[in-house]
C-alpha cells in the first residue's frame, strides 16, 4: 500500500495568467482526487456594478476577463434590453455578431497555442499565437482596441463598421482558414498528438449533464447546446452556420471541436461583412431610460454560456447584477475527468476546459514508492511525456507540416 | 553596480506574476513572447522562479487575498529586484478602484521601479517601457 500525497499546484505560475490553487491527492502517480481554491481573483464586480450607472457597468464587465472582452458586455446590454424591451437596429445586429465571432477565433487560437504548449508542443504554441495577431490586428481595426474593445451600448453598438475594411478582413479569414485547415490536418493526424490526447480526461455525457457544463466542453461530450442556436439574439439567426458536436468527450475532442468553431466562426464572418455591404441605417437606437424590473441576457461565449440576470428599480443604476461565467460551471468537471490518470495528463486536461484561469506548478519533488524521483513540476512532467512519445514514434508529420 | 548592471542589461530575467488582473495585460505578456513581438531579441525572458528573477512584473489591481503573497514574492526576490507594474490595474486600481477586495495601489505594498499605463498598454507600449528600464541600467 502506497502512501497518498498531496501535491499543492499553485497559486503561482512561472508562464501563465491567473493564480489559482489546487490540492492534488495522488497514489504513485495516479490521481485520485482534486480539489480547487478560489477567490485570488476576487474583484467584487457584482457589488461594484450596483454602484455604476447602466452605461459603466458595461466597461466593467468588460474587465471581468481580457479574453472574453466581447461576451459580458454582450450579454450584460442583452439582459438591459431585455429589462426595456429595447429594438436594436439591423446593422447593430450584425456588428454585434461580428465582434463576438471574431472574438471567438482568438479565443480558441489562444487555446490552441497553450494546449500545444502544455503538451510540449511549443511549435503550436508559437504558430497559433502568431496567427493570432492577424486577428488582433483586424478587432484593432474595427473597434479601435485589440482587447477591451468597448463598442457595446444599450440599443446598439458604438462605433460603426467601416465597409473598406473588407478587403483586410477577407484577406485575414482567407490566411487564417488555410492554416487552420492545416493544422487541423497535423493534428488530427499526428501519432503523439493522437496518443497524448485521445482517452484523456474523459468527461462523459451523463456527467458532463449532471455538472451542467457548457459550450465546447458540453459539446464534446455529445451535448449539443448553443444559446446562439437554441435562443438565438444579434444577427444569429439570420446566419447560415452549424454547431459541432463531438460524442468522445475526451481532450482530443474538445479540440476537434474548437478547430472547427474556428472554421465556422470563419464562415460567419464572411457573412456578415457580405451583408453589412447593403444594410445601411443607424447603429443604435436611443434608450431614454430603464423601466423597473428584470432581465436576464445571455451570450455563447468562447467557453460556453455568460449568463447576467439585472435588476432595476427605474433609477439609473441595478439593484441586483447577478454573473454566471462558463468557466464557473465548466471548472468542477475535473472532479470526474481527472481522477485514475498519470499526474503528467493532468495539465492537459485542467486546460482542456479552457478555464479562464491557468494552473501553475511549484518547486515540489515527487518520488515513487521505491524513492526514485519522478518529477520537480507538472508542466516538465507533461512536456517530458510528449519527448519520450516522440522517442518512440520518430519524427512525426506535424514538425514537417509546419 | 557598474559590472553587474552591464552583465544584467543582457539578459534580463522576468517573473511574471498576476495580483486580481482581467487576464488581459497578462495575455499581453504572454504575447511579448510569440513571433509577432518576440522580446527574447532583447535577452528578456521569463522565469519559472521568483528565486531567479531580476524583475518582478505585476498585473493586476491587487486583492486582498492576493496582496499577502505579492510581498511575500517580494520578500523571496533576491536583491536588487526591479518592480514592474504593468497595466492601470497596479497603478490606480482601473475600474475596480472602489472595490471592497482591493488592497493596492501596488507601490502601497512594495516598491514600484517602473509603471507601464494602459488598460491593456498595447505590446509596443510595453517593449519601450522594458527598454526604458535597460536603459537605466547604464
Ligand atoms: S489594466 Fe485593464 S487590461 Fe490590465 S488587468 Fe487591469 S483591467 Fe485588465
Amino acid at each position: 500500500m502506497s502512501e497518498d500525497f498531496n501535491l499543492p499546484v499553485g497559486p503561482f505560475h512561472p508562464l501563465l495568467e491567473e493564480a489559482e490553487y489546487f490540492k492534488i491527492t495522488l497514489d504513485g502517480e495516479k490521481v485520485k482526487e482534486i480539489e480547487m481554491e478560489t477567490g485570488w481573483m476576487h474583484r467584487a464586480i457584482e457589488k461594484l456594478s450596483e454602484s455604476n450607472t447602466f452605461d459603466q457597468t458595461i466597461f466593467l464587465v468588460e474587465r471581468i476577463c481580457g479574453i472574453c472582452s466581447a461576451s459580458h458586455p454582450f450579454a450584460c446590454v442583452n439582459a438591459l434590453e431585455d429589462i426595456g424591451n429595447v429594438e436594436i437596429p439591423l446593422r447593430a445586429r450584425y456588428i454585434r455578431s461580428l465582434i463576438g465571432e471574431m472574438e471567438r477565433i482568438h479565443s480558441h487560437l489562444l487555446w490552441l497555442g497553450l494546449a500545444g504548449h502544455f503538451i510540449g508542443y511549443d511549435t503550436l504554441w508559437m504558430w497559433a499565437w502568431k496567427y493570432r495577431e492577424p486577428i488582433l490586428e483586424v478587432i484593432e481595426l474595427i473597434t479601435g482596441n485589440r482587447n477591451h474593445y468597448g463598442v457595446f451600448r444599450i440599443g446598439g453598438v458604438r462605433k460603426d463598421y467601416d465597409i473598406s475594411l473588407n478587403t483586410r478582413v477577407n484577406e485575414v479569414m482567407d490566411m487564417l482558414e488555410k492554416k487552420l485547415s492545416m493544422v487541423a490536418k497535423a493534428a488530427m493526424d499526428d501519432p503523439v498528438l493522437k496518443s497524448r490526447l485521445c482517452g484523456v480526461g474523459i468527461l462523459t455525457k451523463e456527467d458532463a449533464i449532471n455538472y451542467c457544463a457548457t459550450g465546447p466542453t458540453a459539446r464534446a461530450s455529445g451535448v449539443a447546446i448553443d444559446v446562439r442556436k437554441d435562443e438565438p439574439y444579434a444577427a444569429y439567426d439570420l446566419l447560415d452556420f452549424d454547431i459541432i458536436v463531438r460524442e468522445e468527450g475526451d481532450v482530443f475532442a474538445k479540440t476537434v471541436v474548437r478547430i472547427l468553431e474556428m472554421l465556422e466562426s470563419i464562415k460567419m464572418v464572411r457573412q456578415i461583412i457580405e451583408r453589412l455591404r447593403k444594410i445601411s441605417g443607424p447603429i443604435y437606437n436611443d434608450v431614454a431610460e430603464i423601466p423597473a424590473g428584470e432581465g436576464i441576457g445571455r451570450h455563447e461565449a468562447p467557453r460556453g454560456e455568460v449568463f447576467h440576470y439585472i435588476r432595476s428599480d427605474g433609477s439609473n443604476r441595478p439593484i441586483r447584477h447577478k454573473i454566471r461565467a462558463p468557466s464557473y460551471v465548466n471548472i468542477p468537471t475535473y472532479e470526474v475527468s481527472c481522477p485514475g490518470m498519470n499526474l503528467s495528463d493532468v495539465m492537459i486536461t485542467l486546460a482542456s476546459v479552457d478555464p479562464c484561469y491557468c494552473c501553475t506548478e511549484r518547486s515540489v519533488k515527487l518520488f515513487d514508492s521505491k524513492g526514485t524521483e519522478i518529477a520537480q513540476n507538472l508542466l516538465e512532467l507533461s512536456q517530458r511525456k510528449t519527448d519520450r512519445l516522440i522517442d518512440e514514434l520518430g519524427e512525426s508529420e506535424l514538425w514537417k507540416l509546419l | 553596480m557598474g559590472v553587474y548592471n552591464r552583465i544584467l542589461k543582457k539578459s534580463l530575467w522576468v517573473f511574471h506574476m498576476s495580483a486580481s488582473p482581467c487576464n488581459n495585460c497578462d495575455i499581453e505578456v504572454l504575447d511579448l513572447l510569440t513571433p509577432g513581438y518576440d522580446l527574447e531579441r532583447f535577452g528578456i525572458k521569463l522565469v519559472g522562479s521568483i528565486r531567479h528573477a531580476d524583475v518582478l512584473l505585476i498585473t493586476g489591481m491587487g486583492g486582498c487575498k492576493i496582496s499577502e503573497r505579492v510581498v511575500r514574492l517580494y520578500n523571496q526576490a533576491p536583491k536588487p529586484v526591479f518592480v514592474v507594474a504593468v497595466g492601470t490595474c497596479p497603478i490606480g486600481g482601473a475600474t475596480f478602484k472602489d472595490s471592497y477586495s482591493r488592497c493596492g495601489p501596488l507601490d502601497k505594498l512594495i516598491p514600484v521601479n517602473l509603471y507601464i499605463p494602459g488598460c491593456p498598454p498595447k505590446p509596443e507600449a510595453m517593449i519601450e517601457g522594458l527598454l526604458k528600464l535597460l536603459g537605466r541600467l547604464d
